[in-house]
């Protein structure tokens, strides 16, 4: 990993062949049901949610998913997600909370859609309230990185009480290009702008962004397998620990958690 | 900006005086052209009509300063963390520099002011942003100072009024400025689990993280006439579709019709507005 450059994770977590959300709930989610629609508008097919079991646990999971082949891609928007996908993506997480099923969410996006019926449909209004509900919610969430978790598309589902990231993905305000094109007036700078935002795992785990890592292999062909199991030992081991606490000391700990980002004294 | 525009008005009307009777007004910048009817405009009779043009309406963009002058009672404005120190989290080059040589030069702290006020004697707790510091772009100290005035607010069971003007994350902060969002809007359910009242007036323009975030959830969101307020930049909008955008599209009259706000207030009225708001709610 140290001989990465930000720009070479930045490739490889856009890497078409890189397993998908999609991938990953069929190999470590037993019994999934896909639910669909935001019961208001629509049903936006960059976000898969439904429920299912991780190691014996119910859980409900959400995940971004890009799409595989030229066909897939388009119907699901390249993962850049619409207000309905937000919308939908809020109602499975209240419906956890009333189930008491933890939350998972696998965070793959280029960013929310910046289309003409995204704002005409509230978008900014609806990653707003996911943050705020997110928040709140009574029951644990754990987020997950899988590849591009590319600004407030991203964090529209990428708020809980873990915030992990595959050794490979990149997490970041903005593109690399788009920082570059606007910071230095000059998009070819991207690698630069890749290694300056802190946009790697192991940046945003020295930045306090992140809590945890999980491993790949170098071979994108070994890391379905390989990855699953990392993925879902880690989230067994985590929802063990999130599990225990108070529901009171769960939502404590969430506020603290992102309250302390950014924090000065004055 | 429109300053500079202003600026450069008064400076090119400055090279030709005009047959005019306050034509030495116009040497010592006594005048402004409206940008959207192109009329001139005296100075004063901008300001004495709150900063919007007498001649069509066009609401001008204003300083945080001269906001809470307008809206809070004389007197009453005790404003709170003042001087939050920087951070630069990515150490972006130059950063820093750029914030000091831009607080010398505006007399302004951050992109936002928080503090305690009366609006006709009604107390709360206001945060207004500054579209004249960094595009009111919001880093870790916007994003702080919002939070404890949220958590002011909280303490002291106040109602929270912030005006938005805002050009989304600021992105010299890196990512630490994208978890300001999620901050602030956590900061948000704490003071709706509180009971209290939260009140966002969307000003021109107000995009991207900030509109992604604490200002669209307000229990009741006002906005200025015609204000730029959305998400993605209409550039931005405009490349991915490949087409023109309809005319007003993105404007407070195209929000309140596709329902993401409640009402849109003149500046004018913006004050008594508030007051009404807040009477209503007094138990």
């Amino acid at each position: 990993m140290s001989k990465k450059t930000a720009w070479d994770i930045v490739m490889l977590a856009r890497d078409a062949q890189r397993p998908k959300a999609k991938d990953y709930i069929e190999s470590i989610v037993d019994d999934f049901i896909e639910f669909h629609g935001d019961r208001a508008f629509g049903d936006d097919k960059s976000i898969i949610g439904g429920i299912g079991r991780i190691n014996g646990t119910v859980v409900t999971v959400i995940g971004q998913e890009k799409g595989s082949t030229t066909k897939e891609k388009m119907e699901r928007n390249f993962g850049m997600t619409n207000p309905e996908g937000y919308r939908k993506a809020l109602r499975l997480m209240k419906q956890a909370e009333k189930f008491h099923r933890p939350i998972i969410t696998f965070v793959d996006t280029p960013g929310a859609y910046p289309g003409l019926g995204a704002e005409e449909r509230g978008q900014g209004e609806a990653i707003a309230r996911n943050l705020m509900e997110m928040s709140r919610l009574k029951t644990p969430i754990i987020s997950i990185v899988i590849g591009e978790g590319s600004s407030g598309g991203a964090l529209g589902i990428c708020v809980g009480d873990k915030i992990a990231m595959l050794e490979n993905s990149v997490y970041s305000v903005l593109s690399p290009e788009g920082f570059a094109s606007i910071l230095y007036k000059d998009a070819s700078k991207n690698k630069e702008a890749a290694e300056k935002m802190k946009i790697t795992a192991k940046d945003l785990k020295e930045l306090g962004i992140i809590d945890d890592i999980i491993k790949e292999k170098d071979k994108q062909e070994e890391n379905l397998e390989f990855v699953s199991s990392e993925l879902k030992e880690y989230i067994t081991k985590t929802l063990k620990k999130l599990t225990k606490l108070k529901t009171e000391d769960l939502l404590d700990l969430r506020y603290e958690k992102y309250r302390k980002i950014g924090k000065m004294e004055e | 900006m429109v300053i500079d525009k202003i600026k450069k008005v008064n400076n090119a009307e400055g090279e030709k005086p005009q047959k005019n009777t306050k034509a030495a007004d116009m040497l010592v910048g006594k005048w402004v052209k409206c940008d959207a009817c192109k009329e001139i405009l005296y100075k004063d009779d901008v300001h004495k009509n709150f900063s919007v043009c007498p001649n069509c309406g066009k609401h001008f963009r204003i300083s945080a300063r001269r906001r809470i002058k307008q809206i809070i009672d004389e007197g009453t404005f005790i404003e709170t963390y003042e001087n939050m120190p920087e951070t630069d989290p990515i150490h972006f080059d130059g950063y820093i520099k750029k914030i000091e040589t831009l607080k010398e030069k505006t007399k302004i702290q951050e992109a936002v002011t928080t503090g305690f006020g009366e609006i006709h004697g009604n107390k709360v707790v206001i945060a207004v942003m500054d579209g004249n510091f960094l595009m009111g772009s919001m880093g870790s100290v916007v994003g702080e100072k919002i939070t404890l005035a949220i958590e002011d607010a909280i303490k002291e069971k106040l109602p929270f009024i912030i005006f938005c003007v805002s050009g989304g994350a600021r992105m010299q902060e890196g990512m630490i400025s994208l978890m300001q969002m999620a901050k602030t809007s956590a900061a948000v359910a704490k003071l709706d689990d509180a009971g209290l009242l939260n009140i966002t007036v969307f000003t021109d323009p107000t995009t991207g993280g900030v509109t992604a975030s604490f200002a669209s959830l307000g229990d009741i969101i006002l906005a200025e006439p015609n204000a730029l307020i959305g998400f993605a930049g209409p550039r931005v909008i405009e490349q991915t579709i490949n087409q023109k955008l309809p005319e007003g599209f993105q404007r407070s009259e195209f929000l309140l019709e596709h329902g993401f706000i409640d009402k849109i207030v003149e500046r004018k009225d913006m004050k008594k507005t508030l007051a009404q708001i807040l009477e209503l709610h007094k138990n």
